[in-house]
């Protein structure tokens, strides 16, 4: 049973460290670019909830749209990566995986715009955001991450 | 308290990694920016900002419209009249689709000091409409029932001609022999003769003369002229256009009214010079299919894509024209063709060389065309070291054996199938287009323009050009000079085609240089379809 358990935090942390990462190159990669807009992106969404997003592309609020959505990369690929503050990554990951799953939803009938494979209902923005739940519900940042620190100080203040 | 090697490996493991990727995704982005950089300094290319006119100032220009067909309702949006019945069509148009902006582009447009004061059309239906939608009570819209009563009575500083090819010319001389003002649509004239009667007569006027070619206006276009000016493309051997169009309206087969007849319409004024037949509604309404009133595809939709092209290049005359083709898509007892090839040759024209001096010279201009397709065939400049589509967006490839981007290609900082530029000044106006031939002109540019991401209408630009020369004493840019060198293009390539044979020009002597025992304007007017030695001047 420990032994089990021993793996699946192994597994687990793995999961969530893969998922910082990706995060974070996301972040980064528009962090640098000050060319970057989700603007076309949000213009071409799709769905139910189509208005929503074609109203988010407006010209006074993009600036907004688009810094809000680059910290926020950015903020779960650091606190998935280091381990610390990781359930609060997990939701803002998770709320933004559910955003861009809504806007582009694989449903049929859509047309799907830069997708590389084939997809029914199930991409993989909703897979990642899945596994944001499992990251959620398990946290690892006391077993690898800065929260190991506050972990460590705990248990030597039960020993005394 | 002590931390062991152990416990710092798992508080801090996570830091090198978040280092590796921050360092990743900051260098591979910056790298590739600063390459992009590095490209477009030494292209230096700079995107065209939009024209500034001198203001419309003073009385409103009392203009008149002699022809209001459906190009001439088009000009008449243009100057700010849009009927009540497009008006309602577009209401309902924008009811079925939100992203249908058409009225509201028409709106929001920037009111000219205009002031519509007469309309001129030989079909009643047609007159009334104008009257119907544009005589208010404070500014009453008279009709005329001639051209000429039109422009000597007085009322009319300025005449938009919108009638069939055969008429432009008649008409625009007229008016200009009496300094009134004029726009008139493409192509300029309908034959050789009047080319230069006309010219004669715009050089002599105080009137200030505009052809509407009003893609003049798209700044795709004026930055294109930037790129080519500074040897982006190298030498420029060959340019290749289109027309591909598959629909009835893009046939020229278009709607013929019910309530046409011999008392609505005046018949014999319709004919003017062209050869007397019995009334016929489908000669009236689709007169673009027969060379008696029209020109086909030389006339009607080569000349958009010579004159963009002179317009970027400034190339003017070619030296010779070949053309073939036949009636292919549409044998309806029309007599132009409906698939036809162009190749007019420039021997003497470059666009700059990067290579030995003297290696390069010369190109040819490709116009190939066919009513029976509406594959969209891109406009493409194709030169030593770069090869660039021109519409309303721009786009340029570097060729894998340029001589100017050698070293970049080598050192993989180009590739011959990754753009090195592109302009879109529409990339931020998602916009719904619904027909097949509104499609057609606006991928090339013909439509509309982008001004700061907004769209705008560039027939409205070109009027207000030619309406702020008139109140500013100034030039417009497609003028006589311009609009002879579209004309005479064009009949180069309907003569070669009725002919079957190659059509010169004496740039010396400014002349199409004849052949023995052939009226060349006979050969042009003729109906006949046989292309060979016909025409003999007896």
């Amino acid at each position: 049973m420990n032994r089990n358990q021993n793996k699946i935090t192994v597994v687990v942390t793995i999961l969530r460290v893969l998922i910082g990462w990706h995060f974070l190159y996301e972040g980064i990669s528009k962090v640098y670019n000050p060319d970057w807009t989700s603007y076309g992106y949000l213009a071409s969404a799709q769905g139910p909830l189509k208005s929503v997003f074609t109203a988010l592309a407006n010209d006074s609020i993009m600036y907004w749209v688009d810094t809000l959505n680059m910290a926020a990369l950015v903020f779960v690929g650091i606190t998935l990566l280091l381990g610390i503050f990781e359930r609060i990554g997990a939701i803002v990951g998770i709320g933004l995986l559910a955003m861009y799953y809504l806007s582009h939803p694989p449903f049929p009938g859509l047309t799907q715009l830069n997708v590389e494979g084939n997809y029914w209902l199930v991409n993989k923005n909703l897979i990642e955001l899945v596994a944001l739940l499992v990251v959620y519900y398990l946290p690892t940042g006391r077993k690898f991450g800065l929260e190991y620190f506050r972990n460590r100080k705990l248990a030597k203040t039960d020993a005394l | 308290m002590k931390w062991t090697r152990r416990d710092l490996l798992k508080g801090l493991g996570g830091l090198p990694i978040l280092g590796a990727v921050w360092w990743a995704g900051a260098a591979s982005i910056v790298g590739k920016r600063r390459e992009r950089t590095e490209i477009l300094q030494q292209l230096n290319i700079t995107p065209s900002l939009p024209q500034a006119v001198p203001g419309i100032s003073g009385d409103p220009i009392r203009v008149g419209i002699i022809g209001f067909g459906i190009r001439g309702e088009q000009l008449c949006r243009s100057l700010g009249f849009a009927t009540k019945e497009w008006i309602a069509d577009m209401e309902l148009a924008t009811r079925e689709n939100p992203d249908n902006k058409g009225l509201e582009d028409f709106m929001n447009q920037e009111k000219l000091n205009v002031k519509l004061a007469g309309v001129c059309d030989i079909f009643d239906v047609k007159a009334e409409r104008a009257l119907n939608s544009f005589s208010t009570s404070d500014n009453t819209i008279k009709r005329y029932r001639t051209y000429q009563e039109m422009i000597h009575s007085g009322d009319i500083d300025a005449v938009v001609i919108a009638t069939p090819d055969h008429w432009h010319a008649p008409m625009a001389i007229e008016a200009l022999e009496n300094n009134i003002h004029v726009y008139v649509e493409k192509p300029m004239t309908h034959t050789i003769e009047e080319t230069y009667r006309l010219r004669e007569a715009a050089q002599q006027s105080k009137a200030v003369f505009s052809v509407g070619h009003q893609h003049r206006q798209t700044l795709s276009f004026r930055t294109a002229k930037d790129i080519v000016d500074k040897g982006t493309l190298g030498h420029v051997s060959l340019i290749q256009t289109n027309t591909n169009r598959n629909d009835d309206n893009g046939a020229w087969n278009y709607e013929i009214d019910e309530n046409a007849n011999e008392t609505t319409i005046d018949w014999e004024q319709f004919l003017g010079t062209a050869p007397k037949i019995p009334f016929n509604k489908n000669h009236f309404f689709r007169w673009r299919k027969w060379w008696a009133y029209g020109s086909g595809l030389s006339g009607d939709l080569l000349t958009h894509d010579y004159d963009r092209l002179n317009c970027v290049l400034n190339m003017g005359i070619p030296d010779s024209v070949m053309a073939s083709g036949g009636v292919y898509t549409h044998n309806d007892g029309r007599n132009v063709p409906d698939v036809l090839q162009v190749n007019m040759e420039f021997p003497n024209f470059s666009t700059g060389s990067s290579q030995l001096r003297g290696k390069e010279m010369g190109m040819t201009f490709c116009y190939s065309a066919t009513l029976g397709n509406g594959f969209s065939r891109p406009t493409i400049l194709m030169g030593h070291d770069a090869t660039m589509e021109l519409g309303n967006r721009l786009t340029i490839w570097p060729d894998g054996g340029s001589t100017r981007y050698r070293e970049m290609l080598e050192n993989e900082k180009m590739y011959p199938g990754t753009p090195i530029y592109q302009y879109d000044p529409g990339a931020n106006s998602p916009d719904a287009i619904s027909s097949a031939t509104s499609q057609y002109f606006a991928d090339k540019g013909l439509m509309w323009t982008y001004i700061n991401g907004k769209r705008v209408d560039s027939t409205f630009l070109h009027m207000r050009e030619w309406l702020s020369a008139i109140k500013n004493d100034g030039t417009v840019s497609c003028g006589i000079k311009e609009g002879f060198e579209e004309a005479i293009s064009a009949h180069m390539a309907g003569l070669s085609w009725k002919l079957g044979r190659r059509i010169e020009w004496d740039p010396e002597l400014e002349i199409i240089k004849p052949i023995e025992g052939i009226d060349l304007d006979a050969v042009l007017l003729s109906n006949e379809m046989v292309n060979t030695d016909f025409i003999m001047v007896s």
